[in-house]
């Protein structure tokens, strides 16, 4: 009888490309949800699917080709099938390129899971003239096989229901499904009888002997680390190669011959489109310019684009921070009031407003992986990338960083090697973003001559550039050195993306970033608020002032307005006094939040024109101080977005401190150089 | 013409065919290279000597990139195409 209330968990495994991910989205719809496995940046994604009375929880797990301890990926998606024991494992297969996806689905075989293979992307396999005998495949390896074509949500339901039946059934024992010839075969044997006790499984023992770093790392049993190692040695002199390879060996034979029985191929190349388009966009000459404009592209979709819907949120937020106003008599100073208005409603706004940058970026970004084309971004751009020790795709958020901080560091989850993604984002803020801009265009037009601005402008956009590079370097052979994955990648054939995954990816992204950094944002946008409010002073001193004069009154007895001051003696080396001071401690809420603060600290209207506050500037600053205000602007602590988001995206909130307080760091010494050095020459 | 001996796929020019001698590399190397197949004995095809960047390979119909370090470590037979 079939039990109507049972769950059954179901992981997904399988190679990178081998469209996996369709085959979850189809199975899961909306209702999934990313996270990541306890201590690794891994992404964890699990969603959920209701079908004939069943509650299968569905996890995607890493694509992946095999199942070593050679990286992260391929270890969490072990351990948890080991750990965790879901009920069924479907490997997805991409059936165009059976025999590499195979390799796979037999290591599974071999560790004893209740398995199903779903060939994916049968259609095209169709085109490409391969034909299936299913059955007697089928009946070779000892497994159930469903064709699926999961971007047309084809073969779904016959999946489930095959995984349905196969979680009510045993699982089959297939560890010798493959004979690894007699010289391995029988140092299995040896071992299992000299150690008849330890417990260990066919696989653990093939997986010693295969020098698995992880499982060795399991056995306490010195003696069986010793007898393997001498097994190892044993099959090395008689084999003449590591036993993992001879491994890998026998299980593509094996792989190959139950192929050679079942699959017809008709016709030779699936890469006829593909080879053509990759003739020009990985072209020696026009491959890097196409990437430029590529990119180009990306990034005003990303902020030109967004700027609509920002425009619009902005507006809707201001009109529902006066419409709660209103129920206040006008200026009122009730706390309450202020709260609401200034503290939530201003903060919530500050969430949203990256909500539209963020959505337009991960639609662009589901465009290039789903097409195919960033691993050819990957490939054009590697080549100067690799100098500076970072991947080739790390071009694409750092790009992205001259906008925004916060997309940018959510669009490293692009980078698979998670040293190269946590040093590409920790170096992010220093690609001048745009909230940055509206510093420069307060300070330039104030200290600089008119056929200078332009070249300061570019200076300080390239001091941030080369700082950035220069750290990456620093970082990787320091804080996050370590082995670079070699660097193998298969260039998918070009695919056309389907809607659906596009909305599903941008939809996933834009939540993360609300569930995970905008909480973060919110809360210390509110803690922002309410450091440059209190604690208040008494009315009876503001009596006689006007209501600039009390802003700025109010400004400098508050906790950000006394912080301010107190650092001054500190950041009088780097040419700079308490107001700035307290409007750089101000601009943590955000940057560009540097002007308006300068403005209150300057008793500025709002209505007065910049060039008011810029005046003003001139006349109390050198053009050296204003060149280090924008050069500590540029290198110094990230806004609270940006550390919210760096510790959403890494996981951890040492790295966002280590960003915070090293960027801080950095623009002190720096400008303090700048600063001196530039008083020793009389500027 | 009779096909050299060996060589470093490095040095291996656009369309020749190959058959992979043996991977002068470490572990990690190996075993990610045997994940995907290429073991020796294998035979794929050049497709893009990129030189001085990655380098592409056909092997079984798919597009594989590999590091231009990496190439340096392959030793391959051409063959007579």
């Amino acid at each position: 009888m079939i039990d109507n209330t049972k769950k059954i968990a179901v992981a997904l495994a399988g190679n990178p490309n081998s469209g996996k991910t369709t085959i979850f989205n189809s199975l899961t719809g909306l209702r999934q949800h990313v996270g990541n496995y306890p201590g690794v940046t891994v992404e964890k994604k699990e969603g959920a699917c209701r079908y004939k009375g069943y509650e299968l929880n569905i996890i995607d797990l890493p694509g992946t080709y095999s199942l070593t301890a050679y990286s992260t990926e391929e270890v969490v998606s072990r351990n948890f099938i080991i750990e965790q024991k879901p009920d069924v494992v479907v490997s997805v297969i991409d059936s165009s390129n059976i025999e590499r996806n195979l390799y796979l689905a037999v290591q599974l075989m071999e560790l004893n899971v209740p398995l199903v293979l779903a060939f994916n992307m049968s259609d095209i396999a169709r085109q490409k003239g391969l034909v299936f005998d299913i059955e007697k495949l089928s009946t070779l390896l000892d497994v159930k096989i469903v064709q699926t074509v999961g971007n047309k949500n084809k073969g779904i339901d016959g999946l489930l229901d095959v995984v349905l039946q196969t979680s009510g059934e045993p699982a089959k024992n297939l560890a010798s499904l493959i004979n690894y010839g007699s010289e391995i075969e029988n140092e299995i044997i040896k071992l299992q009888q000299k150690f008849p006790d330890s417990g260990l499984s066919k696989w653990t023992w093939i997986k010693l002997l295969e020098q698995d770093a992880d499982i060795f790392k399991h056995i306490n049993n010195e003696e069986i680390v010793i007898s393997v190692m001498e097994s190892i040695l044993r099959l090395k002199s008689i084999l003449g190669e590591d036993p993992e390879i001879i491994i890998a060996d026998k299980r593509y034979g094996f792989i190959s011959g139950a192929c050679m029985e079942c699959v017809k191929s008709t016709i030779e190349s699936r890469h006829n489109h593909s080879d053509m388009i990759d003739s020009v966009v990985t072209h020696k000459f026009w491959g890097l310019p196409i990437f430029i404009g590529l990119m180009y592209v990306v990034f005003d979709l990303t902020f030109r684009f967004g700027e609509l819907p920002m425009n619009g949120l902005e507006l809707l937020f201001g009109w529902l921070g006066r419409f709660v106003a209103g129920f206040w008599p006008e200026g009122s100073d009730n706390i309450l009031k202020s709260l609401l208005v200034d503290g939530i409603i201003s903060g919530v706004g500050g969430v949203i407003i990256f909500l539209p940058n963020i959505l337009l970026l991960f639609a662009a970004i589901a465009i290039l992986e789903g097409t195919g084309y960033m691993a050819r971004a990957a490939f054009v751009t590697d080549r100067f990338m690799h100098k500076i020790g970072l991947h080739g795709k790390s071009f694409i958020p750092m790009l992205i960083g001259f906008g925004c901080s916060v997309p940018a560091i959510m669009a490293c989850r692009i980078l698979e090697n998670n040293r190269n993604r946590i040093t590409t984002i920790l170096i992010m803020p220093l690609m001048s973003c745009g909230a940055r801009l509206t510093i420069y265009a307060l300070i330039i037009p104030a200290f600089f001559r008119h056929e200078l601005r332009g070249p300061v402008m570019w200076s300080i956009y390239f001091i941030g550039i080369a700082l950035a590079v220069i750290m990456a370097r620093i970082l990787r052979i320091t804080l996050l050195k370590g082995e670079t994955i070699p660097y193998v990648m298969e260039l998918p054939p070009y695919r056309m993306p389907t809607m659906k995954s596009i909305l599903l990816h941008m939809w996933e992204r834009g939540w993360l970033y609300l569930r995970k950094a905008g909480t973060v944002i919110l809360l210390l946008s509110i803690i922002l608020w309410a450091a440059a409010r209190y604690p208040r002073i008494e009315t009876a001193k503001l009596a006689d002032l006007n209501e600039q004069d009390t802003q700025t009154a109010m400004l400098k007895h508050s906790v950000i307005g006394r912080a301010g001051t107190a650092i001054e003696p500190l950041i009088k080396p780097i040419g700079f006094d308490y107001k700035i001071g307290t409007a750089l401690i101000g601009a943590l809420a955000a940057k560009e939040v540097f002007v308006a603060q300068m403005g209150i600290v300057y008793a500025v209207t709002e209505h007065d024109d910049i060039s008011v506050l810029q005046q003003k500037l001139s006349s109390d600053y050198t053009p050296l101080q204003g060149f280090c205000i924008m050069l500590f602007c540029l290198i110094s602590a990230p806004c609270v977005a940006t550390a919210a988001v760096t510790r959403s995206e890494t996981g951890a909130w040492k790295w966002a401190v280590l960003q915070f307080g090293g960027l801080t760091a950095m623009a002190y010494i720096i400008t303090l150089i700048v600063y001196q050095a530039g008083r020793f020459l009389g500027l | 013409m009779t096909a050299q001996e060996r060589i470093f796929l490095k040095d291996a020019v656009d369309n020749l065919k190959v058959r992979l001698l043996k991977i002068e590399a470490g572990q990690a190397l190996k075993a990610r290279l045997a994940a995907m197949g290429l073991l020796p004995g294998v035979q794929f095809k050049i497709i893009n000597n990129g030189h001085p960047g990655p380098f592409v390979i056909d092997f079984k119909g798919s597009r594989i990139v590999l590091g231009r370090g990496m190439a340096g470590k392959v030793v391959v037979k051409p063959l007579e195409s």
